[in-house]
């Protein structure tokens, strides 16, 4: 258990939400796939935390603002979704297209 | 024994986030990620952070079983009674995740870290209490007002029907325009 282990298992996490984000057609799982991300950003957070600067409340505090902000995602992604839905009956992110330069 | 433990949660959490885009339903989908999840919260409690570990842990399940509702009203295959494929663009996906991986591990794996610097807090909840509340006031008041912002950001957003659809854009109009009659607008 060092580092280096902790950092790579942050990055296979990252990684297969970043693939999760980039493929998913559901509006849904596209949001799991970002939380997957910012899983793996707590992990990095916590790994660098207690390896690099145990004496600081850095790490800690980046962690408590990660999960902030994955509870924003989903309040905020849901609501899009409900509004969306709502709109033009769409749950799935090849329909809503507008925005396609 | 450590050793252990911590391949074992590294392992879970891996395979079961992978797992979340390979399973035929959306709520096992759900449920993986829980333990995804779960797994992670093992992993700071590993580095003894029991508090932020407890509020991963909490947190992450009522998150869960609330995305679960969200399923319930939005997926398309709720039970996995059918095989459930839904992906597009995975070749260039695939080459995006392992591009990112190799470049995040190859970093981990290569950089010359500098040597552990201090010795943590004896009471690490205190410390970040007092943190939060002195030298990263800043931090929080931001993460608050963000939370705020949310919410009224969300409600309008979700809000099929609001008082200017029922009153108009001056909220002037002589009687309010519902779709049912007697509530109260009668």
């Amino acid at each position: 258990m060092n580092l280096q282990a902790f950092l790579v298992v942050a990055a296979a996490l990252v990684s297969v939400g970043l693939f999760g984000a980039l493929t998913q057609q559901s509006i849904v799982m596209l949001m799991m796939g970002l939380e997957l991300l910012l899983n793996g950003v707590i992990l990095g957070a916590a790994a660098f935390w207690y390896f690099l600067a145990p004496a600081g409340t850095g790490g800690q505090v980046l962690i408590v603002i990660v999960v902030t902000a994955m509870a924003i995602e989903m309040a905020a992604g849901f609501a899009v979704t409900t509004a969306i839905y709502r709109a033009k009956r769409i749950d799935m992110t090849d329909d809503a297209a507008e925005l396609r330069g | 024994m450590t050793t252990a433990l911590f391949v074992v949660l590294a392992v879970t959490a891996v395979v079961a986030g992978a797992l979340v885009f390979r399973v035929d339903s959306m709520a096992r989908a759900t449920f993986l990620l829980l333990l995804s999840f779960l797994a992670v919260a093992g992993l700071v409690l590993m580095t003894g952070l029991q508090y932020l570990g407890v509020v991963i842990v909490l947190m992450m399940v009522i998150e869960m079983v609330v995305m679960a509702v969200f399923m319930i009203m939005y997926m398309m295959n709720p039970a996995g009674l059918m095989p459930m494929s839904m992906f597009h663009n995975t070749r260039g996906a695939a080459v995006i995740a392992a591009t990112t991986f190799v470049a995040l591990a190859g970093g981990a794996l290569l950089v010359d870290w500098p040597v552990r610097g201090g010795a943590p807090a004896p009471d690490l909840t205190m410390a970040l209490g007092q943190s939060l509340m002195s030298g990263q006031m800043l931090t929080m008041m931001t993460l608050g007002v963000t939370l705020f912002a949310t919410i009224v950001g969300t409600v309008v957003l979700a809000a099929g029907r609001g008082r200017y659809d029922r009153l108009g854009d001056e909220l002037d109009a002589p009687e309010s325009d519902d779709r049912d009659r007697g509530g109260v607008g009668r």
